[in-house]
């Protein structure tokens, strides 16, 4: 069964719902956002991630209408909005802190942006019933925020956000509050809602498990800039700089200067006395230019034999071993006292491990396994 | 728990007996069939009854009441108003010589502030009356009522407001359908505190009052001066049951619902799902 692949970035005819363009936005001499241009699509679910203080807020804040942009085009459906206010816009906002109005309750917090418009009252009612049976809060539509749990709050925020059936529905951190596994079960559910709404998310976090795990594209951002948009295997598998690579996951990063050594396959020339490793690169590189080799832990096998098929292989010590469970990472130390981390699953009980502390083994990958970087 | 030294007791019983003796003495006394005040002849409550047939007190305590809900009312709308844009309006132009002027009235001495009144209302040539006495306590006990509110505003969650506006309210509707019935409370509890400030008020009231409008502080004060009756003492006692009574209910309100918000708090994660 074929399944048309949802990517309405690679669609040059495709018209974005949301087109930010040169956007720049200063607080003082601060600059948080620093020339910004991105187009984000329609049923698009996009993360916004990167650490605290990378602008991905203020980003936000733009979109809702609290703040507008020092300079550049924000467009909303071919309509520039910079300068509209908050609650002219088909825009709606989930909160970190919920901002769920405690005086009101459940039924009241969810009808609130409905009763603003000129909606009549059974239209009102029946939209409501609508959000309740969808976030399945229906038995606590009489209470109070304060008599939910922190679960059932995210909820409402969500069924009150969600209520007006905005273009757009931007979401703070909308995870945060809960506990890990709670969160998990969360991140399906926003998933599910998102898809049978059809409505466009934008979600801000820097939990980077949960911008992959959510997300049809993610963003990563530092100091004010994208540094990369594609989707979360592109991020993880093909990341453009060292800063992205490091920044999702675990990676290994070997500096060295790059060897061209055929079509697109170059030498990396790493330390003095072992021979280079090879690795392919779709970007090119020129004789003696600086290169960085990331390369996953995962993608890095670990043998006490060496083995004959693989393209890189070098010799260490395990340093230490960190048992996660149901994985392991290994920390061998080379010759020249670099560190590489390779992990395996543990298919095995740990009983019957073979590698242990300050074993001689091999560490091995392909010349595809990794990717080189210029920065 | 601790046991009390002996220390401790005296220095509670003298503390509380320096407080609330005069006060005792005065609704003891309030009972005495006599009309000396210092002799005490037998219980009755005649002063009680006689009180009620006292036009002049009467008319005054009407007066000081009109004035009271008048002046705390425009007293908590400006009040508010005030405390709102010191929190929420960001740094403006002459925003701390706005809000030193706010809070000036505070520790300014009442003789002063009722004379610079007096001044101004000759000066513009209005009547002195009820208005006057209205315009006058409004002017003081503003302050109050911001410092009582803004402390509440410092604590609000900017993003309710936020949320307000997101859904669609516009920033007046924001204010009044969220902002307002949350602080309501401070805002209440400011203009209680108004309502007491002008009640009592003695020195701004006989500066700015006029011929037909005696509030009772005065009516008081002036009766006094021609000797201490047992009428007097009844009424003091009506005052101070009013204000006990008050100040109780409004301390078990609020104590009940902090009881209440914290044990639906914990039945909502017991039941969490």
């Amino acid at each position: 069964m074929s399944q048309k692949i949802f990517a309405p970035w690679d669609d040059p005819n495709e018209k974005p719902l949301i087109r930010f363009e040169n956007v720049t936005k200063k607080f003082g001499d601060f600059t948080a956002i620093d020339d910004l241009t991105l187009n984000i699509y329609e049923k698009e679910f996009f993360a916004l991630l990167g650490p605290s203080g990378c602008g991905k807020t203020t980003m936000m804040r733009m979109l809702a209408g609290f703040e507008n942009p020092t300079s550049g085009k924000m467009e909303l459906a071919g309509k520039n909005i910079a300068g509209t206010p908050p609650n002219k816009r088909a825009v709606n906002m989930m909160f970190q802190s919920y901002a769920l109005f405690p005086h009101l309750s459940v039924w009241e917090n969810i009808a609130f942006g409905l009763k603003r418009g000129s909606m009549d009252k059974r239209a009102i009612a029946a939209r409501v019933e609508e959000m309740l049976k969808l976030t399945r809060l229906t038995k606590f539509a009489g209470r109070k925020p304060h008599q939910i749990s922190g679960g059932q709050r995210q909820r409402v925020a969500l069924a009150r956000s969600l209520a007006k059936a905005p273009k757009l529905l931007l979401l703070d951190e909308p995870l945060g509050a809960l506990d890990k596994k709670l969160r998990q079960d969360t991140q399906f559910e926003l998933m599910d809602i998102q898809e049978s709404t059809g409505t466009t998310f934008v979600i801000v976090t820097h939990d980077q498990e949960e911008a992959m795990t959510v997300a049809s594209r993610v963003a990563v951002m530092d100091e004010g800039r994208i540094i990369q948009v594609a989707t979360p295997d592109g991020i993880y598998e093909a990341p453009n700089s060292v800063y992205v690579a490091d920044f999702i996951g675990d990676v290994n990063i070997i500096e060295g200067t790059a060897k061209p050594a055929g079509d697109g396959v170059y030498f990396l020339d790493w330390t003095e006395n072992e021979p280079p490793f090879l690795a392919t690169s779709d970007v090119p590189f020129s004789d003696g230019q600086k290169a960085h080799l990331a390369i996953r832990p995962e993608k890095i096998s670990i043998t006490t034999e060496k083995p004959d098929d693989a393209k890189n292989t070098v010799q260490g010590t395990v340093l230490d071993i960190a048992y996660l469970g149901n994985l392991s990472t290994y920390y061998v130390q080379l010759a020249d006292g670099r560190i590489i981390k390779a992990q395996t699953a543990n298919t095995r009980r740990l009983s019957r491990r073979s590698i242990t502390w300050e074993d001689k083994v091999w560490v091995s990958w392909n010349a595809t396994a990794g990717v080189l970087l210029e920065q | 728990m601790r046991r009390a030294s002996w220390f401790n007791v005296t220095a509670l019983t003298l503390g509380f007996a320096f407080l609330y003796l005069p006060m005792v003495l005065l609704v003891i006394y309030s009972f005495n069939s006599s009309k000396l005040v210092t002799v005490w002849a037998g219980f009755s409550t005649k002063w009680y009854g006689e009180l009620l047939q006292n036009e002049a007190f009467l008319d005054a305590a009407v007066i000081t009441l009109k004035v009271a809900v008048a002046s705390s009312t425009l007293a908590t709308i400006l009040g508010t108003m005030a405390a709102y844009v010191l929190v929420r309006g960001g740094r403006f132009l002459g925003r701390t010589l706005f809000s030193g002027m706010i809070y000036a009235p505070l520790v300014m001495p009442e003789v002063i502030t009722g004379l610079s009144l007096l001044l101004l209302f000759i000066g513009i040539g209005l009547d002195r009356g009820v208005l006057t006495i209205v315009l006058a306590h409004t002017t003081f006990s503003m302050c109050y009522v911001s410092v009582v509110v803004s402390s509440r505003l410092v604590s609000f969650d900017r993003s309710l407001e936020e949320a307000a506006l997101d859904l669609g309210c516009s920033p007046f509707d924001a204010f009044r359908l969220v902002t307002l019935p949350i602080i309501a409370p401070a805002v209440i509890s400011g203009w209680l505190l108004a309502f007491t400030l002008s009640l009592d008020d003695l020195v701004i009231a006989s500066f700015t009052t006029g011929p037909s409008s005696t509030t009772l502080p005065i009516k008081i004060w002036s009766a006094v001066r021609l000797g201490v009756s047992p009428e007097i003492n009844a009424l003091s006692t009506i005052m101070i049951g009013i204000v006990t009574v008050g100040v109780i209910s409004a301390s078990l309100v609020s104590k009940r619902n902090a009881v209440k918000a914290q044990q639906d708090m914990q039945a909502a994660e017991r039941g969490a799902t």
